[in-house]
């Protein structure tokens, strides 16, 4: 597909390429707090973010440009199953809703940066807070690599780096730099620099999703036209599989899977340390609740997106790899130009989440295994300096991986960090609205939930590999086909619930619990809830 | 405590969930609006309206919480 560069294109892409940096480096200078050496000013913006930037940047953050390659490229591989993501983002609201202010207020209260910190707080137990940080850093990380597959595919449509023959040095350098100049900004400026870089994100996807929706099927004939050739290709057999590629609706064997996977996405999503810093950056609970009925603007998009996997089809687009799908649509569509903004559209969609994940798993780190397993005296200025740096490491890890390994193994470790990440919710959403889940059972149940979600994963084979095909299987005792991590997730629950009567009936020690019921309502203005925390240290009561 | 506002609240809170997890109700093509297949437009829609079910339990939440502190004589807790 390397016929040649697209010249005006790639001069598009540069442009708004060089703007996004410009604004990475001044973010630092946006909102500017005194104490900038805290680790709430670098990895939580202050802590001083209102509704319309919690909005961008939690939309910056959710729907990644990853989500925009990968949930029509789902689409133009298989139809139907694909379109999972839009039932996923509706339900994902009334559980924000639910449980985030909760957490929100219980954070502020006490100065957790993060949900293990809030873990540890709760059940006063630092082996629980470790299992939830290693969870969430470990399911992160492919996440942060997937970013980076997702700017190697514009970059591979634009004709810049692609072919297979080229030196390896020279086709992975525009990554290279595009990932150095993440890394420095985000270093430098912390999460102030996606929260302003997703400004130009969303403006731009939001043209370009209008634009698509409007012009490409105008270009195509109508969506009767749309719908009727892809319906067509999907009934074409799978030489791979011996059956049909897919289905313009789900038949009855696929609904289980439709559902739990929609399903136990949502319950996840908000488990993921990077949702949780976009949320805690915010400036009270009103943000975030006001943020629910505002947020769902992103999941039309997502559906209007999902559409072009079946334009993709429609247009005749033939790609190996169904991750070019998308922006090989663009490119045959678009006067090179808007292509150009199409690209850069995706491009920055990969750097803002990028940044954000890397920002929350160095938070993890720094705070509960660094602070609590290696350094407990350690001053909130090394706290900042240490999350500055893994922040980096993170990110290196990242690049190492898609550079190194085959990008199908990014995209199988996204689908293992799903089901891991959906194990932490117990600990974290049970321990919001009850102290009755004893401590170590949580431990019991996360370890089940793990160890089966991860074998079962396993277990999975496809046309073109035996393990870790996908994330759906047979579900046990019911005998339909269903989502991995919800089936590990009950499991983790059933668990959890048994070893807790166990741990009552010996009486093993409780923990102690450093929070109040108030704590979980409380609100900016309310005493001792301040808007702008101090050092991240300040709220800890233990010290 | 249980008011019949709050569980007004939680019926728009979990509407969503019953609709969309009950994949049978909308896993079929017709009627076809605008060359769109039920299937796809019908969940769109779903989008819309769990927007609105989210909106009106904002709205009656915080005439929730502003009854409460009423009752208290004004004090926030």
């Amino acid at each position: 597909m390397n016929d040649g560069v697209n010249g005006v294109a790639l001069a598009v892409f540069i442009f708004f390429f060089l703007l996004v940096t410009a604004m990475g480096f001044m973010a630092a200078r946006w909102r500017k707090a005194e104490n900038e050496h805290s680790l709430d000013e670098w990895g939580l913006g202050g802590r001083s973010f209102g509704t319309w930037v919690t909005w961008f940047l939690l939309g910056g953050d959710l729907y990644t440009a990853y989500t925009f390659v990968a949930v029509p490229a789902a689409i133009y591989a298989a139809g139907a199953a694909g379109f999972f993501a839009v039932p996923y983002t509706i339900l994902v609201y009334p559980l924000i809703f639910t449980f985030l202010p909760r957490l929100w207020s219980v954070s502020h209260k006490h100065g957790y940066v993060t949900t293990s910190d809030f873990v540890r707080g709760r059940f006063g137990s630092k082996g629980l807070s470790l299992a939830v940080a290693l969870t969430g850093i470990l399911a992160t990380m492919p996440y942060i690599a997937l970013q980076l597959v997702g700017i190697q595919a514009v970059l591979d449509v634009m004709g810049v780096g692609g072919g297979e023959d080229t030196n390896w040095f020279i086709k992975d350098l525009p990554l290279l730099i595009a990932f150095g100049v993440l890394a420095a900004y985000t270093y430098s400026s912390g999460l102030r620099a996606p929260a302003l870089i997703a400004f130009v994100k969303d403006t731009l996807i939001y043209i370009v999703i209008a634009v698509a929706i409007i012009y490409i099927p105008i270009k195509l004939g109508g969506f009767d036209e749309i719908f009727a050739s892809a319906s067509e290709a999907y009934s074409q057999t799978n030489p791979a599989t011996g059956a049909p590629r897919g289905a313009l609706v789900p038949g009855d064997a696929g609904q289980w899977t439709y559902a739990t996977l929609a399903l136990g996405s949502a319950l996840a999503l908000f488990m993921y340390p990077h949702s949780i810093t976009a949320t805690l950056s915010s400036r009270s609970r009103e943000v975030i609740r006001r943020n629910t009925t505002i947020l769902p603007l992103y999941s039309l998009m997502l559906g209007l997106l999902a559409l072009l996997g079946f334009m993709a089809i429609a247009a005749g687009v033939k790609v190996q790899n169904g991750q070019l799908a998308i922006p090989q649509l663009f490119e045959n569509m678009f006067p090179a130009w808007f292509a150009g903004v199409a690209f850069a559209a995706i491009g920055i969609g990969a750097l803002v989440p990028a940044a954000i994940m890397s920002i929350a798993a160095a938070n993890l780190f720094t705070r509960n295994i660094y602070k609590d397993f290696i350094k407990p005296d350690a001053t909130p200025k090394q706290e900042t300096k240490v999350s500055k740096i893994v922040s980096l490491l993170v990110k290196v890890g990242a690049l190492v991986f898609v550079l190194t390994m085959d990008k199908t193994v990014a995209i199988n470790f996204q689908l293992l960090g799903g089901i891991w990440i959906l194990q932490t919710f117990p600990a974290l959403v049970g321990g919001l609205f009850t102290r009755w889940f004893h401590r170590w059972a949580l431990i019991g149940g996360w370890a089940v939930g793990m160890i089966y979600g991860t074998v079962a994963a396993y277990g999975v084979a496809s046309p073109t590999q035996k393990h870790f095909g996908g994330s759906a299987k047979e579900i046990p005792g019911i005998g339909e086909i269903g989502y991995i991590g919800l089936t590990a997730f009950v499991l983790n629950v059933a668990v959890t619930v048994v070893l807790t009567f166990v741990m009552r009936a010996l009486k093993a020690p409780e923990g102690v619990d450093q929070t109040k019921p108030e704590d979980y309502t409380a609100d900016a203005g309310d005493p001792g809830v301040q808007v702008e925390l101090p050092p991240a240290t300040a709220g800890s009561s233990t010290h | 405590m249980v008011t019949p506002l709050r569980v007004v609240i939680a019926l728009c809170l979990v509407a969503p969930f019953v609709a969309m997890l009950w994949v049978g109700s909308y896993a079929k093509t017709d009627p076809v609006v605008i060359g769109i297949p039920f299937f796809y437009w019908y969940q769109m829609l779903w989008v819309l309206l769990s927007t609105l079910l989210t909106m009106i339990a904002y709205k009656l939440w915080q005439r929730d919480q502003r009854a409460r502190s009423a009752s208290k004589g004004g004090a926030s807790k």
